[in-house]
C-alpha cells in the first residue's frame, strides 16, 4: 500500500531530536468533546451539534492510533512516555473504557516508563464509582475534575451542568478507587462571586481531602459567550483588585491546609502531589502533543495540530501527520520562555540564565519586594507571595 | 481705444486695477475668485475647482486660505480693456499679516461679507486695516443665494459701518455667479489706477516670497515706479546683496514669464537664491544700476505669539523633524524653532507660531507631509521675567521660569480682542471676559441686536479654551478677532506637576497665581485617569515653587499575572508577553514610572482652541 505524503509533512529537525529522552517526555492526548460548552471556554472543543457529520468520537480514536503511530516514528528511537495527559475537552465522555484505548494507544506506540503519572481530566457530572474504578484498571494514576465552584449561581453563571456536591464525591470515589492523587480545578471571580461564596468552595476542596488545587482567575476570553454578555452590560468584568484578594483568600486557606503553591496558579500538598506532566510543560520538557489543536515541543520546536476534528481526521486518512503549524524557537524566544515559565514556579528561576540587565532588574524587583531576597541571594529568582501576583510584570523586567 | 492683452506687461496704469478680497473667515472669498477666474476666462471650464486659489492640500483639506494667492485678470468694461491684480486672503486671524501684506500691493479691496452671518469680529479688523492704509473699499453682500440670506438688513448694517448708503452694498453670490460681472466693472470705475513714476529708478515692494522645490525662491512684487526687466540686475535695498534676475513673470494663473514688470504691475521675480530670507517680505527691490535711494515703506515681521514644544513620539525621528521644520520656515516666516531637550519627552523643537491654528495647520503638516508622530506640549505665551537682582529673562517655554532669585515683576503680553455677537449675549461675554481677567474697553451697537464688545485680556487666557468658551456660551454665534496690544504686569507662577517626587516638564505651565489650583488640580486629576497603575503606589503632585497645591495618588496595581491553564500552548503566553513587552517600549520613563505616549498626547491637548474646529469637515464638493 502506497501513503500519499502532503508536501508540507512536518518533521523534526535533526537538531531537535538531540538529547531526546535525556529530558522528561510525555504524551498529551486532547479529547475535543464536550456535553455543552461553558460561556467562558474558548479550548478547542466541540458539542456534538458543532461536530456536524464529519467526524465522531469513534473517528477521532482511529486518527489519534495513527498520529501517535506516525509519531513515534517521526522520533526515530521514541521514548517510552514519562507522564501521560489526556485532557479536553471532557476525557470522562470517552467513558472507562475509551480512555483504556486511549492510553492503550500510547503505551503501543511509546510504551509507558516506569512509574509513569497518567492523569485524564474529568468532568464531576460524567463520572461514577464504577468509572474511576475502569480507568485505575486501565492504568490511570491521576484524576483532575474540573470543580470550579461550590456556589451553585457561580456555577450557573459559568453555565456548568453539574449540582453543587458532586466534584466532591466524585473526588471522593476517585479516592476510593484507589487514586491517590487527585486535582480539583476552581475558577474564582466570576461575576456575582462573593467571598463567602469562594470560602465555601475552598472548604469543599479541603474537605474532599484531594492533594492538588489548581485555582484559575477566571479569564473573559475573546469570542466566548461571557465576553458578549459582559460586552452588553449584563454582566461586570472582574475586577483586577477582587481577583488579587481572592487570590490572597485562595492561598491562605490552602496553606493551611498544608497545601503548597508550586506554581502560580497550582498547590499541592507535598513534592510527590505535584503534576509531574504540567512540570514539564514549565521545565522545558519534550513532549508529543496528540489530537486536534494540540501542542507539542520537543528541543526547541514547538508545534501545533489542525484544530477542527473533521480535519484531523482527513489529515491523517492522507496519511500524514495533521500538523497546522510549526516554530523554531531563536535563542531570544527559548531565554523569554524561560523566564515566563520558571519564573512562576516556587522553585524559580536560576539567576544565572539572566542577562546581565535582567539581573539589575532582579535586584530591584527585590527591593521592591517582588522577589525574594533570600533565594536571590542563594542565586534564584523566587517570587513572593505579592510577586505573585505580578509574575508577569517581573518577568516583563528580568527579560526586556 | 487701447487693445490690452492680459499676457503683455507694461500695460499703462490708468488701466491696471489693484485690489483685494477681504473678509471674515468662510464668508466666500475664494469662491468669488474662482467666478473671477471663470468670468475673466483665464481657467478654462474644465480646469475649474473649487478655491481654485487654494492651492496647499492642506488648505484645500480642511477648506481655509493660509496663503493669500495673486492673480492677473484681463476685463473689458465697455469698449475698454484693463488689466486686474487680484489677491485673495485668508480670513482667519492667524494669518492676518497675510492681509496686511496684500493691503499694501492694492489700491482697493472688496470687503466681503455673507449675507446670512453679517458683519463679524474679522469683517471689521480687516477693514479698518484696509481704511488704515487708505483703501479704496467696495462693501459686497456675499451668499445673496442662500435662503437665510437678509441682504437688505446686512446692507443697513455694512452701511452704518462704513459710512455708506445701503444702496452702495453691492450683492452677489459667489456660488451661482450671480453680480459678479457687475463687481468686475465697479472694481473698474471705484478702485483708482495705481500712481508712479515711470521714468523713476525701479522700485517694487516684496509682498510675498515663497519657496519652490523646482525653482527657488519665487518673490512676489509690486512695482511702484520704475520698471524691472530680466536683463537688469537688482538689488535688495534693506541689504544691498545684487542678484541676477532669471525670470520675472506674472501669475495668470498660473506663472508665465514676460518681458518685464511697469509701473502698478504685480508679478513675481526668480533669481535663484535659495532662502527666503534672502527676500525678505517688505523689503524694496531696486535695480543694480541707477537704483533708487529711498526704500518704500515696508512692514514689519510677523511676531511668533504662542510657542509650544514639539517632540517625535519615536525619538529616532529627530532629524526628520528638524529638516521638515527647517523645510517649512522656507515659505513661512512667521515659523520659528530651536532645539530643547525634555527629560518626560527627550529632544525636540520650542516652535513659535502666530496662533492655534497657525501651530495645528503646521503640525498637521509635519505629520502628514513629512511622515511624522508628534506630541506638542500646551502651547504658552512670551513673559519677561525680572528678578530683583535686576536681570531680565525670557521665558518661552516654562522649563526656564527662572527659579534661583527673587522675581520682581512678570510682564505678559496682552492683546485687544473684539467679539461680535447678538446683543442678548452680552451678559454671558462680559461674564467669560471678565473670568479671564478681562478689561472692557468698550462696546457698540452695529444693529439692534448686534453688538461689538472690545476688552483688553491676557494672550494666555485666550490661547487656550477662550474660543470653544464664547462659542459655547453664545451658541456659536459670535466672532472673535485679536490683536497684540503690549504688556502687562501680572502675578504668575509655574506650577509643576511631580510623579513620585519627580517634575514632569512637559506639563509645567505658567498661569496666573489664582488659577494656579485649578490647573494643579485639573492636571492631577487627569493624570490619575491617564496613567495606567504601576507596581508601587504613586503620587501625583501639582506645586508651586516647593508648595504642594494639589495631590491625587495612583494606587498601585495588585494584578499582572496570567492565571490560566493554556496546557501546552507556550507560544501563545509568549506572544502576549512580547505584546506586553512592546507596550513598555512605548512607554516614557518619568523616575520610575512609566507613562505611555497616549498619556502624554491626552493630557497635553487642551480641548482646542483654533475657531476653524467647529468647521470641521467643511467638505470641498
Ligand atoms: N450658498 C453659497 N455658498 C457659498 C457662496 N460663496 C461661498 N460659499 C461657500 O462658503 C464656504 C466658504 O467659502 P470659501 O470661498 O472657502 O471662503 P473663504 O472666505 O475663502 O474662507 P477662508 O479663506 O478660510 O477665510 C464654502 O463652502 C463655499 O462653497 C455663495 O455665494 N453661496
Ligand atoms: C482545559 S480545561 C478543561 C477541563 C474540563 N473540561 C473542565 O472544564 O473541567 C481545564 C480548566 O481550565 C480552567 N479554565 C477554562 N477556561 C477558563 C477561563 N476562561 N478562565 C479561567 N480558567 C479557565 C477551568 O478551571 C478548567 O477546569
Ligand atoms: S466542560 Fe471544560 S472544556 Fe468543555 S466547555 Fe466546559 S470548560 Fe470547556
Ligand atoms: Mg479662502
Amino acid at each position: 500500500m502506497t501513503i500519499a505524503v502532503p508536501p508540507d509533512q512536518f518533521a523534526l529537525p535533526e537538531s531537535a531530536l538531540r538529547g531526546l529522552g535525556t529530558r522528561p517526555f510525555g504524551v498529551y492526548v486532547h479529547v475535543p468533546f464536550c456535553a455543552t460548552r461553558c460561556g467562558y471556554c474558548d479550548f478547542n472543543t466541540y458539542t456534538a451539534g458543532e461536530l456536524g457529520s464529519g467526524a465522531s468520537p469513534g473517528s477521532w480514536l482511529e486518527g489519534l492510533r495513527r498520529e501517535l503511530a506516525l509519531a513515534a516514528e517521526a522520533l526515530g528511537t521514541p521514548p517510552a512516555a514519562d507522564t501521560v495527559f489526556v485532557g479536553g475537552g471532557t476525557p470522562s465522555l470517552l467513558g472507562a473504557e475509551g480512555l483504556a484505548a486511549v492510553l492503550g494507544a500510547v503505551r503501543d506506540a511509546f510504551g509507558l516508563a516506569p512509574g509513569a503519572e497518567v492523569t485524564t481530566e474529568s468532568n464531576p457530572e460524567s463520572t461514577a464509582p464504577e468509572f474511576f474504578a475502569g480507568i485505575r484498571a486501565a492504568g490511570y494514576t491521576r484524576v483532575s475534575l474540573g470543580m470550579q465552584s461550590a456556589a451553585p449561581h457561580v456555577l450557573r453563571v459559568l453555565d456548568r451542568v453539574h449540582t453543587p456536591g458532586r466534584p466532591v464525591r466524585a473526588a471522593r470515589e476517585a479516592r476510593a478507587a484507589g487514586f491517590e492523587h487527585v486535582n480539583l480545578d476552581l475558577i474564582y471571580g466570576t461575576p456575582g462571586e462573593r467571598t463567602e461564596d469562594l470560602e465555601a468552595s475552598l472548604a469543599a476542596v479541603l474537605d474532599a481531602g484531594v492533594d492538588h488545587v489548581s485555582a484559575y482567575a477566571l479569564i473573559v476570553e475573546e469570542g466566548t459567550a461571557l465576553a458578549r454578555r459582559v460586552r452588553r452590560g449584563e454582566l461586570p468584568a472582574p475586577d483586577d483588585d477582587a481577583l488579587a484578594a481572592s487570590y490572597e483568600l485562595v492561598d491562605r486557606r490552602l496553606n493551611e491546609a498544608g497545601l503548597r503553591w508550586y506554581e502560580v496558579s497550582n498547590w499541592a500538598s507535598g513534592p510527590a502531589a505535584r503534576c509531574r506532566h504540567n512540570l514539564g510543560y514549565w521545565q522545558g520538557g519534550d513532549w508529543w502533543g496528540a489530537g486536534p489543536g494540540a501542542h507539542g515541543h520537543v528541543g526547541g520546536v514547538r508545534w501545533w495540530n489542525v484544530k477542527h476534528p473533521a480535519r484531523y481526521a482527513a489529515r491523517l486518512a492522507d496519511g500524514g501527520l495533521p500538523v497546522a503549524g510549526h516554530e523554531v524557537l531563536t535563542e531570544a524566544d527559548r531565554h523569554l520562555e524561560r523566564v515566563l515559565l520558571e519564573l512562576r514556579l516556587a522553585e524559580g528561576l536560576p539567576l544565572g540564565v539572566l542577562h546581565d540587565d535582567g539581573r539589575r532588574a532582579a535586584a530591584e524587583a527585590a527591593a521592591d519586594g517582588l522577589l525574594d531576597p533570600a533565594a536571590r541571594a542563594a542565586g534564584r529568582a523566587v517570587l513572593t507571595d505579592r510577586g505573585r501576583l505580578l509574575a508577569d510584570a517581573v518577568v516583563r523586567r528580568l527579560a526586556p | 481705444m487701447t487693445r490690452l492683452s492680459a499676457d503683455t506687461t507694461f500695460t499703462p496704469p490708468e488701466f491696471i486695477r489693484n485690489f483685494c478680497i477681504i473678509a471674515h473667515i468662510d464668508h466666500g472669498k475664494s469662491t468669488l475668485a474662482d467666478r473671477m477666474l471663470q468670468l475673466t476666462g483665464v481657467v478654462e471650464e474644465r480646469a475649474m475647482r473649487a478655491q481654485y486659489l487654494d492651492r496647499m492640500d492642506i488648505e484645500r483639506e480642511r477648506g481655509i486660505t493660509i496663503k493669500a494667492q495673486n492673480v492677473r485678470l484681463p476685463w473689458r468694461l465697455g469698449e475698454q480693456d484693463h488689466v486686474l491684480h487680484l489677491i485673495d486672503t485668508p480670513g482667519h486671524v492667524d494669518f492676518t499679516y497675510e492681509v496686511s501684506r496684500a493691503l499694501a500691493a492694492c489700491e482697493g479691496a472688496i470687503l466681503l461679507v455673507d449675507a446670512a452671518q453679517g458683519i463679524e469680529a474679522q469683517t471689521l479688523a480687516n477693514l479698518y486695516l484696509a481704511l488704515d492704509k487708505d483703501l479704496h473699499v467696495i462693501p459686497v453682500l456675499n451668499k445673496i443665494d442662500l435662503p437665510a440670506a437678509e441682504p437688505d438688513k446686512y446692507a443697513a448694517e455694512l452701511a452704518h459701518i462704513i459710512g455708506c448708503e445701503p444702496t452702495d452694498v453691492l450683492r452677489v453670490s459667489a456660488k451661482t455667479g450671480e453680480g459678479v460681472r457687475e463687481l468686475l466693472d465697479e472694481v473698474v470705475r471705484q478702485v483708482p489706477p495705481p500712481v508712479g513714476e515711470a521714468d523713476a529708478p525701479a522700485r517694487a515692494m516684496i509682498f510675498d516670497s515663497v519657496y519652490d522645490t523646482y525653482r527657488g525662491v519665487v518673490t512676489y512684487i509690486r512695482v511702484v515706479d520704475g520698471k524691472i526687466t530680466p536683463r537688469e540686475k537688482i538689488r535688495m535695498m534693506s541689504t544691498g546683496a545684487t542678484h541676477e534676475l532669471l525670470e520675472v513673470g506674472i501669475i495668470s494663473p498660473e506663472p508665465k514669464p514676460t518681458r518685464g514688470l511697469g509701473v502698478g504691475e504685480v508679478g513675481y521675480l526668480i533669481t535663484g537664491v535659495k532662502d527666503v530670507r534672502q527676500s525678505k517680505v517688505g523689503d524694496t527691490v531696486t535695480s543694480e544700476r541707477k537704483g533708487a535711494d529711498e526704500p518704500l515703506p515696508g512692514y514689519r515681521e510677523p511676531q511668533p505669539m504662542v510657542f509650544s514644544g514639539l517632540y517625535p513620539v519615536d525619538g529616532s525621528d529627530y532629524p526628520v523633524l528638524r529638516d521638515a521644520l527647517e523645510k517649512l520656515q522656507l515659505n513661512d516666516a512667521a515659523l520659528t524653532f530651536e532645539p530643547e531637550t525634555s527629560v518626560a519627552l527627550g529632544f525636540g523643537f520650542r516652535c513659535g507660531f502666530l496662533g492655534l491654528l497657525h501651530l495645528e495647520i503646521t503640525r498637521a503638516r509635519l505629520e502628514r507631509e513629512f511622515d511624522l508622530d508628534l506630541i506638542s506640549t500646551a502651547p504658552n505665551v512670551v513673559y519677561e521675567v525680572y528678578l530683583e537682582d535686576g536681570t531680565e529673562h525670557i521665558v518661552t517655554n516654562p522649563s526656564d521660569w527662572p527659579t534661583g532669585g527673587k522675581i520682581a515683576e512678570v510682564h505678559e503680553p496682552v492683546s485687544k480682542v473684539t467679539v461680535i455677537a447678538p446683543s442678548e449675549f452680552i451678559g454671558a461675554i462680559m461674564e467669560l471676559c471678565q473670568g479671564k481677567r478681562g478689561q472692557l474697553l468698550g462696546m457698540d451697537y452695529l444693529s439692534e441686536e448686534r453688538v461689538e464688545l472690545r476688552y483688553r485680556l491676557p494672550l494666555a487666557e485666550i490661547i487656550f479654551d477662550f474660543f470653544d468658551a464664547l462659542k459655547s456660551r453664545t451658541r456659536g454665534y459670535a466672532s472673535l478677532d485679536y490683536e497684540e496690544a503690549g504688556q502687562q504686569t501680572a502675578d504668575l507662577v509655574k506650577v509643576d506637576i511631580l510623579l513620585q517626587g519627580e517634575p514632569v516638564d512637559a506639563f509645567s505651565a505658567i498661569v496666573h497665581k489664582d488659577a494656579a489650583y485649578s490647573y494643579g488640580n485639573r492636571m492631577a486629576t487627569k493624570l490619575r485617569e491617564l496613567i495606567p497603575r504601576q507596581q508601587f503606589e504613586v503620587p501625583i503632585q501639582a506645586a508651586v515653587g516647593s508648595r504642594i497645591i494639589a495631590r491625587e495618588t495612583i494606587r498601585a496595581i495588585r494584578k499582572d499575572v496570567l492565571a490560566k491553564c493554556y496546557g501546552g500552548d507556550i507560544s501563545r503566553k509568549r506572544k502576549l508577553l512580547e505584546k506586553q513587552k512592546e507596550g513598555k517600549k512605548r512607554m516614557k520613563t518619568v523616575g520610575r514610572v512609566e507613562v505611555p505616549q497616549e498619556a502624554f498626547v491626552a493630557a497635553l491637548s487642551t480641548e482646542s482652541g483654533t475657531d476653524k474646529g467647529d468647521k470641521g469637515g467643511k467638505g470641498k464638493k
